[in-house]
């Protein structure tokens, strides 16, 4: 069944050009790319069943063997597939959803299929990729179809945001180019396998430079603490689904290649107290980021960064235990992280901002708004039956079972940074959810303002079915408030034609409310999802797995 | 293997140079500081392989041919390298265009956020919610 293995590339490549033919024929577009990131979703599942009832599937394109492309699908990259490939999917129908609803204008939608796609294939590429220099190609294939997302429509503030995204960028690729340069110095090879020996031949000193090396370039593209500064700066700007998957997922292929390169090519752990710190300051500093902000994308970016912190102290505990929460939280958060960024983009759709200031009364306007909203922030903030929760008690477990003071001072950053997320999250709902309706809100009928605020109704110009209510009938202004709300307030089903402006679309709720029931799912099934990190982190740890399955490969020739 | 003392020095003066000149704030500048480190790095992972005749099976000794996956490596570098180039070059001349300069700016939105801090005031709305609280006791019964 190893032709499966280079399908996740292929398809989303192949999807790419057919749509960058059918640019003039957008519904011909859509259809292209929905089925090819469907069937990448179906062999990316199956790739995951395989991998767990037979190890790790390895493949050498071109029959090169370990001289050339090795993609190896073991259960760590299966798992990251699945859950990547789903994201990406419904990603892409909110992007339909919206594209129809908004015009063409911020969004033309010809590039955006195929950029689209090809950010697909350069992140399961980065995941199947059993070699570093097909990594740091994976890497420039999602960087530069990013680039181009991130400045879709080219207005002065995406040119803005995108220099900054695109320097920062560049150079991290060309520390890690330099970095495979000097690996393949020293070792004469690029192929993971191969340099699980070769590197262990090398003196410690050479070994800890190009540790480092490879460590602050994944560092700058995961969003690691001293090295973030430029992610809440470029990713708010974009489109609603543009941030999105950047959010869910560039950011975990960088923490997924920390996770490659620190266990099976630098196991001896000699950073660990390094990582250890640096997931403290991702943490704290990235969740206090997050409480000044002001504008809800701007906030979760910031949440963004700091819950990069939760997967680094996973991986810098270097403990089976820690690796596989750390594994189960990469899958949370990559889900939990795309939901929120949709939803924000359902409150700019619905209140036409996200700016803190400018909001207000949305769970009253908009219920659905609040329960997709509500569920999975509770979700980021790690409240107890969900599985951001789940996710931090097994990453508590695994500090508690090392021990030391680093440790545990990480558990109670962990658990200060938790809460904090907790007060960011309720400061959201607090000024957008709560509080009156703001009136310059689109959609927001006067009576909601004038019933809230106890001014006679009768004083003011109602649209829609009202109760006149004197100034101290309670129940009447609750009456009053309810009415004038309904026409605005439900979508999609049942709604006034004079509402359409504010009217959120189905495809855009459906995905949202698809990642929801996901990222509820995963509590759901968190017991054998922890077992799939469980062995996962064994085979990292056990190095030899992987190993064998690509010395297996038939050699040049053969 | 011991590499060329020359291509040494010369990953040097390339990463010094394009250092230097990534730290600018013209896009222009940025871009010919990225195209100098690129070449440092294509060098250096140049130098990084065994030097010989052309590795072409049947032209020279086995011993004697270069290592030919460098050279494909750079290969796919430069190609890398040039898409990035054109993007970068499209940036600078889309901002030429609308701000009439392609220097790298500061964000707007940290600068605001700065100024409310200066001023203790980064609690957005709360003074509102605390007037309308006085105004309506009907919401809170």
């Amino acid at each position: 069944m190893t032709f499966l293995v280079p399908l996740p590339v292929v398809i989303p490549l192949l999807g790419a050009a057919v749509t960058l033919l059918l640019t003039r024929r957008p519904r011909a577009q859509r259809t292209v790319s929905l089925t090819a990131l469907s069937t990448t979703l179906i062999v990316s599942l199956a790739l995951l069943v395989l991998s767990t009832q037979d190890g790790a599937l390895a493949v050498a394109v071109g029959g090169w063997g370990p001289l050339g492309i090795v993609l190896v699908a073991d259960q760590l990259a299966a798992l990251m597939l699945v859950v990547s490939s789903a994201v990406t999917l419904c990603v892409l129908i909110y992007s339909i959803g919206q594209g129809m609803v908004d015009g063409v204008e911020d969004t033309p939608l010809s590039v955006y299929h195929p950029t689209y796609l090809i950010l697909t294939a350069g992140v399961t590429n980065a995941f199947l990729s059993g070699d570093l220099f097909n990594l740091y190609v994976g890497f420039e294939i999602l960087l530069v179809a990013s680039y181009v997302l991130l400045t879709l429509g080219s207005t002065e503030n995406r040119i803005r945001a995108g220099t900054t995204y695109v320097v920062v960028s560049l150079l991290s690729s060309l520390i890690f180019l330099t970095a495979l340069g000097l690996v393949y110095a020293a070792t004469g090879t690029l192929n993971m396998a191969q340099l699980v020996t070769r590197l262990d031949a090398l003196p410690d000193n050479l070994r800890l430079v190009l540790q480092g090396m490879l460590l602050l370039a994944f560092g700058i593209k995961a969003a690691v603490f001293p090295l973030s500064s430029w992610l809440p700066d470029s990713y708010p700007t974009a489109p609603a689904p543009v941030t999105a998957v950047f959010a869910g997922l560039l950011t975990k292929v960088g923490v997924y290649a920390i996770i490659r390169t620190e266990t099976l090519l630098f196991p001896e752990g000699r950073v660990t107290d390094l990582l250890l710190i640096v997931a403290l300051l991702t943490m704290v500093v990235g969740i206090l980021g997050a409480v000044a902000q002001s504008d809800i994308k701007r906030l979760l970016s910031f949440t963004l960064i700091s819950h990069i912190g939760y997967l680094l102290l996973g991986i810098g505990l270097s403990t089976p235990a820690g690796l596989s929460a750390s594994i189960f939280y990469t899958a949370h958060h990559i889900v939990v992280q795309t939901t929120l960024f949709l939803v924000a983009g359902l409150i700019e759709m619905r209140a036409g901002s996200t700016a803190l200031d400018r909001l207000g009364g949305l769970a009253r306007l908009s219920p659905i708004l609040g329960v997709l909203f509500l569920v999975p922030a509770l979700n980021l903030a790690g409240i107890p039956p969900f599985s951001g929760f789940l996710g931090k008690v097994g990453l508590f477990q695994a500090a508690a079972g090392v021990g030391g003071w680093l440790a545990w001072t990480l558990v109670a950053g962990g658990a200060v940074t938790s809460l904090l997320t907790l007060y960011a999250i309720a400061r959201v709902w607090n000024l957008a959810f709560w509080r009156t309706p703001n009136p310059a809100m689109p959609g927001v009928a006067p009576a909601d303002v004038t019933a809230v605020d106890c001014v006679p109704a009768v004083s003011v110009p109602v649209t829609g079915p009202s109760v006149p209510v004197s100034a101290g009938d309670e129940r009447g202004a609750y009456a009053s408030a309810r009415a004038g709300r309904a026409p605005s307030a439900v979508p999609p089903d049942d709604h006034d034609p004079d509402e359409s402006a504010v009217r959120l679309p189905a495809m855009m709720v459906g995905p949202t409310v698809a990642l929801v029931a996901l990222g509820t799912a995963l509590t759901v099934a968190a017991g054998p999802l922890f077992s799939v990190a469980a062995t996962s982190a064994a085979d990292l740890i056990g190095r030899d797995a992987y190993v064998r399955t690509v010395a297996d490969l038939p050699e040049v020739g053969e | 293997m011991t590499p060329n003392l020359v291509y040494i020095v010369l990953v040097g003066v390339l990463f010094a140079a394009g250092v230097v000149l990534l730290l600018e704030r013209s896009l222009t500048r940025i871009l010919v500081g990225v195209i100098l480190l690129g070449h440092g790095a294509n060098v250096l992972i140049l130098s990084g392989g065994r030097a010989g005749g052309p590795p072409i099976v049947g032209t020279v000794a086995d011993e004697e041919m270069s290592d030919p996956l460098p050279q494909a490596m750079i290969l796919t570098a430069i190609v890398i390298t040039l898409a990035v180039t054109a993007f970068l070059l499209a940036l600078a001349y889309r901002s030429r265009d609308i701000t009439g300069h392609d220097e790298v700016q500061d964000d707007a939105e940290d600068r605001r956020i700065v100024v409310l801090a200066e001023r203790d005031d980064v609690q957005i709305g709360d003074d509102q919610d605390q007037d309308q609280d006085q105004d309506s006791p009907a919401v809170r019964a």
